[in-house]
């Protein structure tokens, strides 16, 4: 098993090379001369020949693309100048906000999806599944960022439960009470389209299992209904759900860039808006390659995880 | 194509979907000639009116503009923009996919890597790099979201060009001279277009909601200018004290996308040919019982049997057509006897076997009359809880196929114990000594070894030894063993034969052996039942039947065993196909195969005549029996 874990990481150098040089081509696309952009009024022909040789911007495309990647291989991601402190900090900072945010509603989605898709599957065409599947019908379909704009007139201005946006209270607060009242909207929020997706699949997942022989033969043994569906048919429906388990976990994190704005959530969403806005590319360009990088590892682990579940799959 | 539509205008939601897209789109088309204002016209003395106010049906935003107007106007910005983006991501996507696949090698290597890279990304970071590159603006949230689409199109579009350039039409093309790009485009083109039609609908509401989000995270469309994104957006500063302002292109947008969303999850259903078929229904934890007779009387069945199947029917429901798989079947199995049935694919011998424990798969089966006793009581209709009972613990199931029937991702040894333990409160260590025992007592070697191994670990022979150890398990008093052997070869199917032979000898068992083989019947088996579209055609000791088969089917069926040794005779095959059992003719069902048959084989229902032991149904028997 530990031999398979490694394995599957060194297999990831490439896939972080590949990213990299893509955030890299991308970044030197950006048009008229980036000592120019950086500069803005500042743009003296002296200050223009300092920045390009500060920059490497003198040297071929190759040689800027490994100098950059030696670089941030030494934690250096550059200097983020509308923030003037190293991108690395920055992007380290924030990106623990998303984390908690993102982990939280994919952690809740994946729970709540598969329980809902196991209940819409075994209940096929009963109340329950024609409710849910309605649910998850509204839930796809609805925009994360005018729910969570429905829920803060709702919950927060209207009903009062929930503070309006933040991670933490201004004043007192910042314990894990405070954390989960600030958190509990955006991750509604952020979790419902997952939600529904993951309920989708799992329902067909479990409907295909339901199908097998094997599930026959269960039932020939005299195993309970609840234990067919719980153990024998969501065990093996789990195989398909999980890769779409890490999927999800991708189009979480993307989402979190809507709710973080519209919850003015502290996280890496939020920055990577601000520094678009204010052209800050190093800014971008960091946050870009680290969760894009923590993304291809967080995919590996989810394969490791379908390994430990599935023996068929050779270690 | 008219089945697809047909289909689809069936699909009561996806038709739903289909109008109210359409007529949102109508509406964005024809905004220009309405008679309305125009959407930036700023009226500062005017702002954050609410709905219904005069002059202005949906009220005005925080410049005063004209809500009504500006909803419209930004509609149709966000259909263009999404249908843009659909159509070059459609574009470069599926040419790049063409020419992957199409010229492979090196360079289907080289695009397809780039394309993993780029699904390495969670999506809008990606499209985030791109807008920060080229700056924000309605054209570059355009092309950042369909570069982020074109993996997609270019990884399904790949997939069926490889399949169709190994075709002998593009072989042929190739050597009539024509050049690549007009393969591509002549010969290719034509049979992935509809697919990328099809992809391009099912994304186009995707792609609209994404660049829908981009404007609205102000890196989209640059006001004045304004999508429904941009306009939610904007609203949202003041979204607390005029909510209405959020909620028109809020809700706008919702409505595109689930209507969008209906009518591609119609495409798909109405494609996929497994949801036209109705084949993705989950069987019910027993097969649904809905009797059309009188229950048979407890006296019809013969006393001395310990499981009596008394004029069982079992049917399939599907869409609208009934198969009437068994027609009432009459089977009795003594205790410690082995009774066979026999019969071709089809006959019904399979169901008949798996309505005893309401193990036919429901939907679409359903038991529609006739008993099943056991030591006297009805197992047709018994409450589940009852049947649970007894599956595996009194009557237990040998399957065909033992790689399909043990669950792949559970090791053998718990399998084995989970069967006993449902029925006996032993605790783990004791249910796994037993499992031990059993896999010892079904010969695997070593099973000390072999308890802790998955199936897929295991060969086909040891496998279905497993199988039978777990029909054994709690010391059932009646097995049925469902084409134990077809799925194994030949050395190994005398070694499992073997095997029943001596368990049933030794723990006094009664079997019921369904096969299509003669040979193994002639083994194996007390008693013989031939099976033919649902009926029992022939009845009696195996040894009889053998030597003088008294249904012509029963003697055709034994002519088609082919004899090792001295078999000099030819071997014959039975001409025809048995009959569709959606559409079963009256009289005998074998009339139409029969080189005997008469008009009065076809006249009418056909009983089962005979003394004794022996039985048949047909009118003019090879033997009559005294």
């Amino acid at each position: 098993m530990g031999r398979y874990i490694l394995r599957r990481l060194l297999s990831a150098i490439p896939v972080l090379l590949g990213i990299t040089a893509i955030v890299f081509l991308i970044m030197a696309m950006i048009p008229g001369d980036p000592a120019t952009a950086l500069l803005g009024a500042y743009a003296t022909p002296d200050n223009v020949a300092r920045i390009n040789k500060q920059l490497g911007l003198n040297h071929p495309l190759w040689y800027r693309y490994v100098l950059w990647l030696w670089n941030m291989l030494h934690g250096d991601f550059g200097r983020s100048y509308s923030l003037n402190r190293p991108v690395i900090f920055e992007v380290w900072e924030r990106l623990s906000a998303t984390a908690v945010l993102a982990g939280v509603s994919w952690v809740a989605a994946s729970i709540l999806g598969i329980l809902a898709g196991v209940v819409s599957a075994a209940r096929q065409y009963g109340l329950a599944d024609k409710v849910i599947t309605f649910a998850v019908l509204i839930g796809i379909s609805i925009p994360s960022f005018f729910l969570g704009i429905m829920l803060i007139l709702f919950f927060a201005v209207d009903l009062r439960w929930f503070p309006v946006s933040g991670m933490y209270a201004i004043y007192g607060g910042g314990d894990l009470l405070d954390l989960a009242r600030h958190i509990a909207m955006p991750a509604a929020a952020l979790s419902v389209v997952a939600t529904g997706v993951i309920a989708r699949l799992s329902r067909s997942a479990m409907l295909e299992v339901l199908r097998q022989d094997y599930i026959r033969t269960a039932r020939a043994k005299g195993v309970g209904e609840r234990r067919v569906i719980l153990g024998h048919a969501l065990r093996a429906a789990m195989v398909s759900i999980i890769p779409v388990l890490g999927l999800q976990a991708g189009f979480v994190l993307s989402g979190a860039v809507y709710i973080e704005i519209v919850f003015q959530w502290p996280g890496i969403g939020r920055m990577l808006v601000n520094a678009i806005l204010q052209r800050d590319i190093l800014l971008v360009q960091g946050g870009v390659v680290v969760v894009a990088c923590l993304y291809v590892i967080f995919n590996i682990l989810v394969d490791v995880a379908q390994s430990l579940l599935d023996p068929r799959i050779k270690t | 194509m008219r089945q697809f539509l047909r289909l689809l205008a069936r699909n009561r939601l996806a038709s739903l979907g289909g109008v109210v897209i359409t007529g949102i789109a109508m509406l964005a088309l024809i905004t220009p000639l309405l008679p309305l204002q125009h959407p930036d016209v700023i009226d500062t003395a005017h702002r954050f009116l609410f709905p219904f106010s005069e002059g202005h049906l949906l009220g005005t935003d925080q410049l005063g503009r004209d809500l009504l107007s500006r909803l419209l106007w930004g509609t149709r910005l966000s259909l263009a923009v999404g249908v843009a983006a659909a159509l070059a991501a459609g574009i470069v996507g599926s040419g790049m996919g063409m020419v992957a696949g199409y010229v492979g090698g090196r360079t289907d290597n080289i695009i397809m890597r780039a394309v993993d890279m780029l699904m390495a990304f969670p999506y809008i970071l990606l499209a985030l790099a791109i807008v920060a590159a080229l700056g924000p603006g309605l054209m570059n949230a355009l092309i950042a979201v369909a570069a982020v689409n074109v993996p997609f199109f270019a990884r399904n579009i790949r997939g069926i060009t490889l399949g169709l350039a190994r075709r002998e039409f593009v072989d042929a093309a190739r050597l009539s001279g024509k050049g690549h790009l007009r393969i591509i485009l002549t010969e290719l083109l034509p049979n992935v277009l509809p697919v990328i039609v099809v992809a391009m609908s099912t994304t186009v509401g995707w792609m609209i909601l994404e660049t829908a989000g981009l404007s609205f995270l102000g890196l989209g469309a640059q006001p004045p200018q304004a999508d429904l994104g941009g306009m939610l957006g904007q609203a949202r500063s003041a979204m607390i004290t005029s909510p209405h302002t959020s909620v028109v292109p809020g809700v706008m947008i919702f409505l595109i996308v689930m209507s969008v969303n209906l009518l591609g999850d119609g495409v798909r259903d109405a494609l996929d040919p497994r949801l036209r078929s109705g084949a993705l229904s989950r069987p019910r934890a027993s097969t649904r019982v809905a009797r059309q007779h009188a229950v048979p009387a407890p006296e019809a069945a013969p006393a001395d049997a310990l499981l009596a199947v008394q004029a069982l029917e079992t049917q399939f429901h599907v869409t609208g057509r009934v198969y009437r798989a068994v027609n009432g079947v009459d089977l009795a199995v003594k205790p410690g006897e082995c009774l066979g049935v026999i019969g071709e694919s089809g006959s019904g011998k399979s169901v008949t076997a798996l309505s005893v424990m309401g193990l036919v798969a429901s939907p679409p089966g359903v038991i529609t009359g006739g008993a099943v006793r056991y030591r006297g009581e009805d197992l047709i209709g018994a409450p589940y809880a009852r049947l649970r009972d007894l599956r595996g613990e009194s009557i237990s199931y040998i399957f065909q196929d033992p790689l399909s029937t043990l669950h792949p991702l559970y090791r053998v040894g718990d399998q084995l114990a989970e069967a006993i333990r449902v029925h006996h409160p032993v605790s783990r260590a004791e249910a796994r000594a037993r499992a031990l025992q059993l896999l010892h007592d079904v010969r695997i070697p070593n099973p000390e070894g072999r308890i802790d191994d998955y199936p897929h670990e295991m060969s086909g022979g040891m496998r279905q030894r497993v199988g039978i150890a777990m029909a054994l398990a709690n010391d059932p008093d009646i097995i049925i063993a469902d084409e134990p052997t077809t799925a194994l070869d030949v050395t190994v199917q005398a070694q499992i034969l073997g095997l029943l032979d001596d368990l049933r000898r030794d723990r006094g068992l009664a079997i019921v052996f369904i096969t299509h083989d003669f040979g193994v019947v002639a083994q194996l088996c007390d008693r013989v039942a031939v099976m033919y579209a649902g009926q029992i055609v022939e009845t009696g000791p195996t040894a009889e039947v053998l030597a003088a088969p008294a249904h012509p089917y029963t003697r055709r069926l034994i002519a088609c065993v082919p004899e090792l040794g001295g078999g000099r005779r030819e071997l014959a095959a039975i001409p025809g196909l048995p009959p569709s059992v959606d559409a079963l003719p009256d009289g005998c069902a074998f009339a139409a195969r029969c080189d005997r048959a008469v008009a009065d084989c076809r006249a009418g229902r056909i009983d089962m005549t005979g003394t004794g032991a022996r039985s048949v149904r047909c009118l003019f028997p090879e033997e009559a029996f005294a």
